[in-house]
């Protein structure tokens, strides 16, 4: 698995962060070394020698001008390049209407691709190359969407919508997570941002944008209605079936993503049957109750939400 | 000024033999000074207690030895605890012994507010910890981002226990703040003036107006918060109708950020009396020391909001706190260098106190550093919540604030009890101390340049984050030996340490005339004080220091 880090820059905007970092640690690197050099010097040159005291020195003001001023020029170069920086890795919002709206729920994502009405969750696909300006909201509480290689992180605050550029330019699969303490399951609100070629992402907006045939026949079947008799329903939804509620990932096209739990299990049928068994197991104090199913029930939900692609 | 007039201050002392009720009833600044700093060591070990636990949780990947919300309660009840419990009453307690007897003052200017803002920590801090048997201790962080903190996501009473005892807490502080600029404007011995007080007395006079400025500004949040939570009101839950999220926040850092300096400056008034004590120099730079410290007092009030770098709070208010956060790394950098400039041409001690004052200097450059890559906020917009800010925090709290307490407490204990600390177990101490914390916060940095937040109960098993926090956990238990060393030390000397005569370092400031530990006059007769040095002169009446101009 590739390590994860801003210094990994995936954008233009994280390219500029990276590059400030690595300045500016570089100069923390050389005052560092010369406190410790000065502190290391001294203690090894003037450690106690003879019982008589050393001569008695008051100050300098020479010195302190000097120790006062360096670091201003360096400070003052600092916010230059903080400036700049800024400019390219935060270009201004204003006056774009934004592509993607991204809601922060305890514990997991909505995502709306607003061109095309498509909803999903958790897993959030970018086009590469092209500027995605995104706005963040809160359904609850504060959250903090983070992805180290594509640029800042920024707040999704209730009553106060954010918005961000996400300027993807190599493809790939980019972790991250909320950021900002939201509660028990803080932990597992992961983030999986996955960055595809236009003509790919296209195709998987399609793919999105058609609702899967229902299940006419077997244990899918029976899964469907199992899912519309449950409470299932009251909290996802699922397109064509009717109500369309936000409590829980909508889970239309389910089968297509790759993870469940906001990045807490990989979706496989098995891990799928498991988390419907208990999701209290994989997320303590998750916003999804264990339903106590059957194995049978599990069963056919599954073969049901396996159809979702 | 003049001489204290002793017969108008409240008698403190009972007789000796009533030894539990003359503790309770004192109102004698030396032992409520004796106070809050075992109440504030006791409090450190259950903080201790609570990092060793999150450690032991956090110790391998997916781990289950903590639920979450347990894990949530006890990384909020460390967070308190360190800063409410252990940092603040340790510092005002070392101010409340040190500040009159280096004025030569017989005791602070009100000994009974004294005892009763010693009572409200007291009491205070058992009703926090009371919150564990009541309902469940507080879960939503030391900083309770609103509306997590509120009635419809938190249920938890912890809640309400945190705001009622930060507010008991912070009535006590202020009250403290209040009772030490008083003594230190007006109880100086004559001749102790303005520019001849000792450094950790001007440091404590910064910080106590720090304190009695920012301190009311957590106080109504909190009484918000309590408004809301308990009356209905909506300060800061729904924003659908009128409540902000935000508002929490510019209250909580425009206390918070000042915060940091409270727990920072005693601590440089700490480093301040022990270098020239150690390297028997004067301290370089004394004025620039001084100065430098309220230019920090008062920038500390400006850069509030970099703790705020991702809220969204528009350009222009992020470019003014970033540089007002960048411009404070200036004062707090000329201090570095004036230390480092009385240890040079010096004939240096190696004492354990001196020990922990070197380390102080390189671990609180570390964390002054990460701090300075934090104001440039596009950085911060990266590390922001991420462990790089708990390495940091570490190294400006841990490896400044609690190495410069024990640098002050191997120097003064002889002072407070009249025993010597032992050094063979003050060496062991120390040298595990440093270890110890370098071990569990230095990989952190890196934990956060990968990618894992803060707060977090478990972890994935990305690469490296087992690892990394295996070594941080490692770290956090030697840690925690060096602390039982340190316990053993205390309490092996406290019985069997070598008698401490009334200078054993042969220091220059007041408090060293009297007798170890001080009568409970403080003084039979004041030295006179001709100088910033009153000791130093009686020694080398052929060189005294107001020959030098230091007058
Ligand atoms: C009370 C509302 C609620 C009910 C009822 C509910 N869920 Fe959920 N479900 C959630 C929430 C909230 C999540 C997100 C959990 C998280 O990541 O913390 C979720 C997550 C899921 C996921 C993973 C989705 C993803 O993209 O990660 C699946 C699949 C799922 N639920 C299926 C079901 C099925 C099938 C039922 C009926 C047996 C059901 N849920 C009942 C609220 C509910
Ligand atoms: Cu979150
Ligand atoms: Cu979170």
């Amino acid at each position: 698995m590739p390590i994860n880090t801003p210094f990994i820059a995936a954008s233009p905007q994280e390219q500029a962060i990276s590059h400030l970092f690595i300045v500016v640690l570089c100069w923390m690197g050389v005052i560092l070394l010369t406190v410790t050099g000065l502190v290391t010097y001294a203690i090894i040159r003037y450690r106690k020698k003879g019982e008589g005291e050393p001569r008695q020195i008051f100050g300098n003001t020479r010195l302190e001008w000097i120790w006062t001023l360096l670091p201003l020029a360096l400070v003052c170069y600092f916010f230059v390049a903080t400036l700049h920086t800024m400019a390219v890795s935060d270009p201004p919002t204003r006056g774009h209407s934004p592509d993607m709206l991204i809601i922060g729920h305890q514990w997991w994502w909505e995502v709306h691709y607003l061109k095309s009405g498509v909803v999903t969750a958790n897993d959030v696909h970018f086009p590469v190359g092209v500027p995605t300006l995104v706005e963040f909201k809160s359904a609850d509480v504060i959250h903090d969407w983070w992805v180290p290689e594509l640029g800042p992180k920024i707040d999704l605050i209730p009553g106060h919508p954010n918005k961000l550029w996400i300027d993807v330019d190599k493809p790939g699969t980019y972790l991250g997570t909320c950021a900002q303490f939201c509660g028990a399951e803080h932990a597992w609100m992961r983030i999986r941002a996955i960055a595809q070629e236009p003509a790919q992402f296209d195709a998987w907006l399609k793919e999105q944008e058609t609702i899967p045939p229902q299940p006419t026949s077997g244990p899918a079947l029976a899964g469907l209605k199992l899912f519309k008799s449950l409470p299932c329903i009251s909290c996802h939804t699922i397109e064509g079936l009717g109500p369309t509620p936000d409590a829980g990932p909508n889970l239309t096209h389910i089968a297509t993503r790759e993870t469940l739990g906001a990045g807490r299990l990989m979706n496989t049928p098995k891990n799928l049957a498991a988390w419907l068994k208990d999701p209290q197991k994989f997320k303590p104090g998750t916003q999804m109750p264990n339903l106590r199913l059957t194995n049978q029930q599990v069963n056919d939900l599954v073969a049901y939400l396996e159809t979702l692609r | 000024m003049s001489d204290i007039p002793v017969t108008s201050l409240p008698h403190a002392i009972p007789h000796p033999r009533e030894r539990m009720m003359s503790w309770v009833a004192s109102v004698d600044h030396k032992q409520i000074g004796i106070l809050y700093m075992t109440t504030a060591f006791f409090f450190f070990l259950c903080g201790g207690v609570e990092a060793l636990l999150m450690r032991a949780q956090l110790a391998f990947p997916e781990e289950h030895f903590l639920s979450p919300g347990a894990y949530d309660q006890i990384f909020t009840m460390h967070g308190t605890t360190m800063v409410f419990l252990f940092g603040m009453p340790v510092l005002i307690g070392l101010a409340n012994y040190l500040v009159p007897l280096m004025i030569g003052a017989r005791d602070v200017a009100f000994p009974r507010l004294n005892a009763f803002s010693y009572w409200l920590l007291f009491f205070g801090g058992l009703m926090l910890y009371f919150s564990f048997f009541a309902g469940g201790a507080p879960n939503v962080g030391w900083f309770s981002y609103a509306p997590l903190s509120e009635k419809p996501f938190s249920t938890s009473p912890g809640i309400d226990y945190w705001a009622l005892s930060l507010l008991v807490l912070g009535i006590g502080s202020v009250a403290a703040g209040i009772n030490l600029i008083v003594t230190i404007l007006t109880l100086r011995v004559k001749g102790m003036t303005i520019r001849r007080l000792p450094l950790f007395v001007w440091m404590t006079l910064v910080t106590s107006i720090l304190i009695v400025m920012a301190l009311p500004a957590l106080n109504v949040d909190l009484v918000m918060l309590l408004i809301d939570r308990k009356l209905g009101g909506n300060f800061f839950a729904m924003a659908a109708t009128g409540g902000s999220a935000i508002l929490w926040q510019h209250f909580f850092w425009a206390f918070g950020h000042p915060e940091v300096y409270i727990l920072a400056l005693p601590a440089f008034g700490i480093i301040s009396e022990v270098i020239p004590v150690f390297s028997r120099k004067a301290i370089f730079g004394y004025g620039y020391i001084a100065a430098s410290t309220v230019a920090i007092g008062i920038l500390s009030f400006a850069v509030w909001a970099h703790h705020m770098f991702a809220v969204g709070l528009g350009r222009p208010w992020d470019v003014a706190f970033a540089a007002g956060s960048m411009l404070i790394a200036i004062p707090t950098g000329v201090k570095i260098f004036n230390w480092i400039a009385t240890m040079w041409g010096g004939s240096i001690r190696f004492t354990t106190s001196m020990l922990y004052a070197i380390g102080f200097l390189i671990f609180f450059t570390i964390g002054g550093l990460s701090g300075v890559t934090l104001a440039v906020f596009p950085i911060d917009w990266q590390v922001h919540d991420t462990y790089y800010i708990v390495a940091h925090l570490h190294y400006v709290l841990f490896g400044g604030t609690a190495f410069a307490v024990f640098a002050g407490l191997y120097y003064w204990f002889p002072k407070f009890t009249g025993r010597m600390l032992s050094e063979r177990l003050g060496k062991w101490n120390f040298w595990l101390t440093v270890i110890g914390f370098n071990t569990t916060f230095m990989v952190q940095h890196a934990l956060g340049i990968l990618g894992m937040p803060r707060r977090a109960w478990t972890y994935p098993n990305l690469p490296y984050w087992g690892i990394l926090n295996l070594i941080s956990s490692i770290g956090a238990f030697i840690l925690g030996i060096a602390i039982l060393v340190l316990i053993v030390n205390i309490w092996v000397s406290l019985k069997h340490g070598e008698r401490a005569s009334d200078n054993p370092w042969g220091a220059w400031s007041l408090e060293w005339a009297t007798s170890s530990p001080p009568p409970p006059e403080n003084f039979e007769k004041v030295p006179p004080v001709r100088s910033r040095r009153p000791l130093w002169d009686l020694v080398h009446p052929d060189d005294p220091d107001w020959l030098h101009g230091n007058a």
